[in-house]
């Protein structure tokens, strides 16, 4: 979809949207990730990149832009839905934003449930923030098919711009590609123009390899994205997994010429994690890839920190978190 | 850029550590640095500038030392040391245990310092070397604080002469320094003269530690500097450096009786097959080649890819070069720093430019203004016959050639003159355990690259040195066993004029690939008893014999890859087979000496088989506990073939004192068999052909001792020359073995009590210690 940030100087040109592609078996057997060297990767990167002054600030305002913000909770109602499009909206206080000399700032998007679509889509008017919805019996999965693919369409229906979906982990502890090929591509289908995000939960996929393969999968099934977590699991995003799906999708796009999304979910919280993410998407997949329509933060507490150390950027001081506007 | 413009570009910025303190440092001690001698500084004299190769500014000037200065050290060093080790291990424990603290106290400034003066990026000098340095201090301190429990046989060597390299200037040090005074000797070190800043702030440490004063001493200069300590009063020199100067430190140490650990030269393969994770394989190379800018002797500098991915690996190898940043060490964003010094550059740019052959790549990214950086380079498509896949270029430059099967990968590793160290890139547990055995190197990696700790030893084969430094194999190089040593005299022959004591002629020719040979010289020697009877006849070896028997002799290899429990068995049959003729052989010594030790030499012979063969499949290896998931495992591998010139003076017990347990670790032999007393070895043949020794696995030479010392030594198919002659050919031996840097175990002329039973120092010297790194995690 189309993106419209003031402050956007030169937009780089919107990426093909990919197709559903055959199932490449070969491939997908192919596929190697050695553990202990992609942990060694992720635990040395921090110490080789680092970005300080104007350009942390730049950094982290970056991953606002690149954020869906999120409430995924049982107790979730529409005032507190609109409350957080407000903050969609708004992310940062405008004094602070002044001072950087950026307008327009807003998160990537607004994360829900489908019973908040509507409400999410009528505070967010006026605006380019897509709304994405969580969808597919989410966080399990385990409803029966038809109604996943059912729920899929009702989310659209009721305005949702992106659908987050989440993949039969059974398929994928079961070995059983072809099954998690088809449910990916019927979901895809389901979207119709909605991009989909297709949800790993790989805290529930038992290696790293598993994860390796099922990006791959649902890549070729047609997922616009793939995304770490619910942020129900117990393990969540964590850099290793990040590496291995990002390096997933660098292998398609080397050998399909196709860009897919990736949004690490759940876990990360802090700016400097924010930063290693980013330096993390810079080095492995391109600078490209840090667009809204590439990249996404599943979270909901990381906007906070960044507003306190963007105040500290500012004026020098630690800043305390009741100066900024909660979500 | 403003914030905005940031926000759209995305690029990283400058995030550079503060030189601000370390630059105090050195304008605090008056930016001129005379030596660190007997715990004090020696003024400044007449010397040379330290420069910064990033920017070229002169840090500091530094003092070119003098022989007095070698002297006054060694002196100090000499007069420090007996109480040093009185001192007892605990006692020398809390001084180790306080340099670590304060290392890590001061870990900042040791960094920055130690950036500034190289050209390595911070984070290599702030997240790897210093730490590293910290932990050889601490694990060694608990190396002291064990050695009278865990080594109550060794001693200290005395006074240690280091020299090291200004590759990891601070990390060498500790590696040198550490296990010296732990075990309870002093050091009189030298920096390299491009990178000497950090060791002298260790020398302020060594002071802040209360250190007593002369354990640790420390002289600037160049390479004369060097030479001086290689000759002077020292006990032993460790050197790490290049293979030129290592093999001139061997002859110039040559029958000096100085004990010598040389770290040198290598050209490390970096294998990567076909069922790899290809990614991880391509991030490792930034860890092996493109760490240090290349400039590290264990540099995984010669790429081998399986045929069926090299064009994938490639293609992935090059994108990622170009998202290396290279440019001011100090800066926390970069991966690729500054190449030590103008000199060091230029014979990078030499070596890449002489070059015709492959394709070259040069990194493809922004290059800083001045200072000394090269591109991160590859050059693929390299034959084993082009020179840069043979010669060590010390630089970020990676060459890379094809294989076609795993027999083939280790063909191509193992093409080398060089055995520092190997890495193996497979997810096939089967593969990646069968190929790390058969490297020829010290330190193999499987599944990651230079992977380095205090508690797994460190160390070459074949021209990139001998001793290992770190873990429990590390304190070999410097302790010594409790001995007494008593000087050994020449043992003539006796000569005679009388009639042989048996007419029927039974003169034994040389035993070489399981037959008997004759003597290529035609020659053959009157053997007489004290009392002038003519004993026998035995034929005279001469450089070509001595190449036939080691072609024999490296022909054996089956022997090698034998199992322990084999190898115990034939030992056992030898002895049963010499037992049965003991008789025989005692009165044999008997006659050839005129003495009567022969049944005491006969049975004590057999005593030495028994260990050997009881110790052919109990020696074994471990595993280290270094910081990691995972395992470092230290095998135990034969030393390889061996040349031995026996002892002279206990005829059978000395021959075979040496050559079961290099039976049992599974080396082959070449034996000269005592020269005066010969017969006793060549008797020996026929218990061999009946024990089931397979052809080559030993060889026996008789004659002149001082004639084949010099092929033997000189052989460069030899791993290992041990000399127990009585003839005094130390020197010699220990000067030609510097040809293919073979480890040598010469007596310097010292008698060894052959009654005393030294099995475990053979068994020692007949093994090579490989440290196999083996990361897991699913």
């Amino acid at each position: 979809m189309e993106r419209n940030i003031e402050t956007a100087t030169a937009q780089p040109p919107s990426v093909p949207r990919l197709p559903v592609m055959p199932l490449d078996l070969d491939w997908v057997a192919s596929v190697q990730a050695n553990t202990s060297a992609i942990e060694r990767r992720c635990a040395t990167l921090p110490g080789r990149r680092s970005v300080k002054k104007e350009y942390q600030a730049a950094w982290l305002l970056k991953a606002i832009s690149l954020m869906d913000l999120t409430t995924l909770s049982g107790d979730d109602t529409q005032n507190r839905v609109r409350r957080l499009c407000a903050k969609a909206r708004q992310p940062v206080r405008a004094d602070l934003l002044a001072a950087l000399d950026m307008k327009g700032l807003t998160t990537g998007a607004i994360c829900v449930y489908h019973d908040m679509i509507e409400t999410a889509v009528d505070a967010l008017k006026g605006t380019d923030i897509p709304v994405a919805a969580v969808s597919t019996g989410f966080p399990a999965g385990l409803s029966p098919l038809h109604l996943r693919i059912a729920e899929i369409r009702e989310s659209v229906a009721a305005g949702a711009h992106e659908i987050d979906i989440v993949i039969s982990r059974r398929h994928v502890l079961s070995g059983n590609w072809q099954a998690l090929y088809y449910e990916m591509k019927a979901f895809r289908e389901a979207c119709g123009d909605a991009h989909v995000k297709a949800i790993l939960a790989t805290g529930e996929l038992g290696s790293l390899r598993n994860v390796a393969r099922a990006s791959l999968v649902c890549m070729m099934a047609g997922a616009d994205f793939i995304k770490t977590s619910t942020g129900k699991e117990s393990v969540n995003a964590t850099l290793p997994v990040s590496l291995v799906m990002i390096r997933a999708i660098r292998e398609f796009h080397e050998r399909t010429g196709y860009m897919v999304g990736y949004k690490p979910a759940g876990g990360i919280s802090k700016a400097k994690d924010a930063l290693v993410y980013l330096a993390l998407i810079k080095d492995e997949l391109g600078t490209r890839w840090l667009q809204p329509d590439l990249f996404r933060f599943g979270a909901s507490s990381l906007l906070g920190d960044i507003e306190r150390q963007l105040e500290h950027h500012i004026t020098g001081a630690y800043s305390a978190s009741y100066r900024h506007a909660m979500g | 850029m403003n914030v905005k413009e940031i926000f759209e570009t995305m690029d990283y910025g400058p995030a550079p550590e503060s030189a601000a303190e370390a630059l105090t440092w050195l304008v605090d001690q008056g930016s001129r640095f005379g030596h660190f001698i007997n715990g004090e500084f020696t003024a400044p004299a007449d010397g040379f500038d330290s420069k910064n190769p990033a920017t070229g500014e002169v840090l500091a000037t530094l003092s070119q030392a003098t022989q007095d200065d070698v002297d006054t050290a060694v002196a100090a060093a000499r007069t420090a040391q007996p109480k040093w080790e009185k001192l007892g291990g605990p006692g020398r424990a809390k001084y180790l245990y306080a340099l670590a603290r304060l290392l890590q106290k001061h870990s900042r400034l040791f960094a920055v310092l130690e950036t500034l003066d190289n050209g390595k990026p911070i984070r290599e000098s702030r997240d790897i070397d210093i730490p590293l340095a910290q932990r050889h201090f601490s694990y060694h301190a608990g190396m002291a604080q064990l050695m009278e429990s865990e080594l109550p046989d060794a001693q200290a060597l005395g006074v240690c002469g280091q020299i090291i390299p200004w590759n990891f200037p601070l990390l060498m040090l500790a590696w040198k320094v550490a296990p010296a005074i732990a075990m309870g000797n002093t050091v009189v070190l030298k920096p390299a003269e491009y990178t000497s800043l950090t060791a002298l702030l260790f020398a302020d440490i060594c002071r802040q530690a209360g250190l007593p004063k002369g354990v640790v001493n420390i002289l600037t200069g160049d390479g004369a500097v060097g030479e001086m300590i290689t000759t002077a009063e020292v006990d032993k020199i460790a050197f790490t450096g290049s293979t030129s100067v290592g093999k001139r430190i061997r002859q110039a140490t040559a029958g000096s009786g100085k004990a010598l650990t040389l770290e040198l030269g290598g050209k490390s393969p970096y294998i990567v097959f076909d069922d790899a994770d290809l990614d991880s394989a391509v991030e490792g190379l930034v860890d092996a080649i493109w760490f240090n800018q290349g400039q590290v002797c264990c540099a995984g500098s010669r790429l081998l890819v399986q045929e069926s991915i090299a064009e994938r690996f490639h293609a992935k190898l090059r994108a990622r070069m170009d998202k290396l940043r290279i440019g001011n060490p100090l800066d926390k964003c970069i991966d690729v720093g500054a190449v030590v010094d103008p000199i060091q550059l230029n014979t990078i740019q030499g070596l890449v430019a002489a070059n015709t052959a492959g394709t070259t790549h040069h990194a493809q990214i922004p290059m800083p203004k001045g200072g000394c950086f090269y591109p991160p380079t590859l050059i693929e498509g390299l034959a084993p016959s082009d020179t840069l896949m043979q010669e060590e270029i010390f630089g970020p430059v990676l060459v890379s050639c094809t294989f076609r099967t795993p027999a083939e990968a280790v063909e191509l590793a193992n093409n080398t003159r060089y055995g520092l160290a190997a890495t193996v890139w497979s997810e096939n547990i089967n593969l990646a355990l069968d190929i790390a055995p058969k490297l020829v190197a010290g330190v193999v990696w499987i599944n990651g690259t230079n992977m380095f700790d205090a508690a797994a030893g460190f160390g070459g084969k074949r021209e990139s040195g001998f001793g290992r430094e770190g873990g429990w194999e590390g304190l070999a190089a410097y302790t010594k066993t409790k001995v007494k040593s008593k000087q050994l005299n020449q043992i003539a022959p006796f000569s005679g004029a009388g009639a042989p004591t048996d007419p029927l002629d039974r003169t034994a020719k040389l035993y070489i690939g399981g037959k008997q040979a004759r003597p290529d010289s035609g020659y053959s020697r009157n053997v007489y008893g004290p009392k002038g009877a003519l004993l026998g006849q035995v034929g005279l070896a001469n450089r070509k014999d001595v190449r036939n028997a080691v072609e024999a002799a490296v022909g054996a290899r089956a022997w090698s890859k034998t199992t322990g429990h084999l190898r115990a068995q034939i030992l056992y049959y030898i002895a049963e087979n010499l037992s049965a003729r003991a008789d025989e052989f005692a009165n044999r010594i008997n006659a050839m000496t005129g003495k009567a030790q022969g049944a005491d030499e006969v049975e004590t012979s057999i005593q030495r088989l028994f260990t050997a063969a009881a110790w052919a499949d109990k020696y074994d290896g471990q595993v280290h506990g270094v910081p990691l998931r995972g395992v470092a495992l230290a095998m135990k591998e034969p030393t390889g073939t061996i040349g031995i010139l026996s002892a002279d003076e206990a005829p059978l017990l000395g021959f075979m004192s040496a050559m079961a347990p290099a039976l049992a670790m599974g080396n082959r032999v070449v034996i000269a068999a005592s020269d005066p007393y010969p017969l006793a070895a060549t008797d020996f043949y026929q218990v061999l052909e009946t024990s089931d020794v397979p052809a080559g696995v030993v060889n026996i030479l008789t004659g002149s001792h001082a004639e084949m010392a010099t092929p033997l030594a000189s052989h460069l198919n030899l791993d290992a020359i041990w000399s127990f002659s009585s003839t005094d050919l130390s020197a010699d031996i220990e000067a030609a073995s510097a040809g293919n840097l073979k480890r040598s175990w010469v007596n310097n002329n010292q008698a060894m009590d052959w009654m005393s039973d030294h099995s475990k120092r053979f068994l020692q010297e007949a093994v090579e210690i490989k440290n196999i790194w083996v990361p897991y995690g699913e």
